[in-house]
């Protein structure tokens, strides 16, 4: 122990050196976000803060529409997601059977499918149903592309708890939803909640469906964001004032719920 | 009853997920034995195997093999390699240590359109940008990063992204660790080497597996930084398979080449798969 804190400054001053490394580019773009455009190019340090770059963003692209489509996205397709992963996991967690891991194995595996390989057939079949760019379509794809992670971080939290309270509640004869409700969800409440964060994190920062099936309509925030990539590219203070309006929310969240997040993001790998 | 019941409780995600992998899939594969371009309008012809060998024989095509591999490999052995280095470093309390971690983990919150486009423009900017400013700083010639290293430029912008999440999860991993047998290796007059080597990373194995898995499910198919960033360029510098076929799809606009070369990627992620199952899968029970 003594040993340890001989040198405790050292560590301090290159664990701060690297976090402020590493968070330094988002820094960055909030201080370009309140620069002129001169500044922005110029890159200087010292400027009186402005928000014209807001007030244009908000005036050519309507940010509220967007923020707004992003947010119906990411929270209904996690409630929906968690409401089909969450029986699935539960299933798997305590009716386990020699099948559970392929099953497993196969989830995942529809998750290593490149997205770009399904673009044709899920486009035409928007098309066909005229839910292209439309808010439903985007719900339904990201419900499905999150579910097999979703069910698998549940299952690693189900899986945790321990087999005699199941069983002194089965004895008890209570149905699953009894189970379920007054046994597991106590115990894995934890879990649950970050499959949820991750989730909504992944769906609102989703981009390559978002970009391919929506615009004007139903487009999110990740997908607005590539609308600043070519014309907007040179007016810096613009790009990063939309771009901080996009991330803000999310990064604000995460600060906020990352503990709880971490917790569940071990996938079963940390006992 | 008692198989009933798992099963219904299985049953949405399933049908759902099924239906997910089933439909898009045999639709490609019609598509892929058809000639079916999205400016010709009209009969779609049989091709037979034509759209396969046009797409595997374009010049294009082993380059975007080698390049998806390329950038799978590096961003995973950066972010595991600095992922274990930064969490061995901030895992004892030191002040702030909270602020720290907050930090740290924010890039991973952010989307890759905002992500990439920060990188490319301010970062990344030969003339304005911050690495050229910092390389003027020290007298050296600023790189123009997007045209010169475009595949390096992508790997630097996803190591970025995921180094944080491959952080955060071998943090929670070290927190488990046993202290008094470290403690005790240490009174035995084991160093830190030997530390680290015999009952730390063996102790991280698992979590390590995880981060290779989950990594490497979203950077097969790595898209919207390079849609931002370089578009595959120059040339085709930085396309990866996906970027590749997206190329086919949307660009050329020939469907059939495109859904063969959907056809490859999806041979290769089961393979990657299996890959994965292996190593990994154990690890889950």
């Amino acid at each position: 122990m003594s040993q340890k804190k001989s040198f405790p400054w050292v560590r301090t001053i290159a664990s701060w050196f690297c976090a402020l490394l590493i968070f330094f580019p988002l820094l960055w773009l909030g201080l370009t976000a309140f620069k002129t455009e001169g500044q922005a190019i110029a890159a200087q340090l010292f400027f009186t803060p402005t928000l014209d770059s807001f007030v244009e963003v908000q005036k050519r692209s309507d940010y509220t529409h967007y923020a707004f489509n992003s947010l119906i996205t990411s929270v209904v397709s996690t409630v929906l997601g968690l409401m089909i992963a969450a029986p699935a996991a539960y299933s798997m967690a305590f009716f386990r059977t020699k099948k559970t891991r392929d099953i497993l194995m196969w989830m995942l595996s529809t998750k290593m499918m490149p997205a770009v390989g399904a673009l044709v057939p899920v486009y035409v079949m928007a098309q066909t149903t005229g839910m292209l760019d439309s808010l439903p379509a985007l719900i339904i794809v990201f419900t499905l592309s999150n579910l097999p992670i979703m069910v698998w971080m549940l299952y690693s939290a189900f899986k945790e708890v321990p087999n005699d309270i199941l069983e002194a509640v089965r004895l008890d004869g209570a149905n699953v939803w009894d189970e379920f409700r007054h046994a597991i969800l106590p115990l894995t409440v934890g879990g649950i909640a970050s499959t949820g964060l991750l989730c909504l994190v992944l769906a609102w920062n989703e981009a390559f469906w978002s970009l391919n099936l929506t615009s004007a309509h139903a487009g999110t925030l990740a997908a607005l964001i590539a609308q600043y990539s070519s014309p907007e590219g040179l007016f810096w203070a613009k790009l990063s004032a939309a771009s901080l309006l996009a991330i803000a929310p999310i990064i604000v969240f995460g600060w906020f719920s990352q503990k709880q997040l971490v917790q569940g993001l071990t996938f079963g790998a940390v006992k | 009853m008692s198989r009933l019941l798992p099963r219904s409780l299985m049953a949405p995600a399933v049908i759902t997920l099924f239906l997910w992998m089933i439909v898009p899939l045999v639709m490609t594969i019609y598509f892929s034995l058809v000639h079916y371009n999205l400016m010709q309008p009209g009969e779609k012809t049989f091709a037979g195997i034509e759209n396969f060998h046009y797409f595997i024989t374009d010049p294009d095509f082993w380059p975007a093999v080698l390049q998806t591999l390329e950038l799978l490999g590096w961003v995973i052995i950066i972010t595991v390699v600095m992922g274990v280095g930064l969490a061995l470093l901030i895992n004892d309390p030191f002040p702030g240590q909270g602020i720290v971690r907050v930090l740290l983990i924010s890039p991973f919150f952010v989307m890759p359109t905002v992500n990439a486009l920060l990188w490319k423009h301010m970062m990344m900017n030969p003339i304005y940008g911050v690495l050229g400013h910092v390389w003027k700083f020290f007298g050296w010639t600023p790189i123009d990063w997007m045209s010169d290293l475009p595949l390096m430029s992508v790997i630097i912008i996803l190591s970025w992204q995921w180094l944080p999440f491959a952080c955060l999860i071998f943090i929670t991993s070290l927190q488990s660790l046993d202290r008094e047998q470290m403690e005790a290796a240490g009174m035995d007059g084991a160093n830190a080497f030997h530390k680290f080597w015999y009952l730390t990373l063996p102790h991280l194995g698992r979590s390590i597996a995880v981060v290779i898995m989950i990594e490497m499910i979203f950077l097969m198919s790595v898209f919207a930084e390079i849609f931002t960033t370089t578009s595959g360029g120059p040339g085709n510098d930085s396309t990866n398979l996906a970027f590749l076929i997206y190329k086919q799809a949307l660009m050329s606009f020939d469907v059939g080449v495109a859904s063969a070369g959907a056809l490859f990627a999806v041979v290769l992620a089961n393979i990657a798969a299996v890959f994965l199952i292996r190593m990994v899968g154990k690890n889950l029970d």
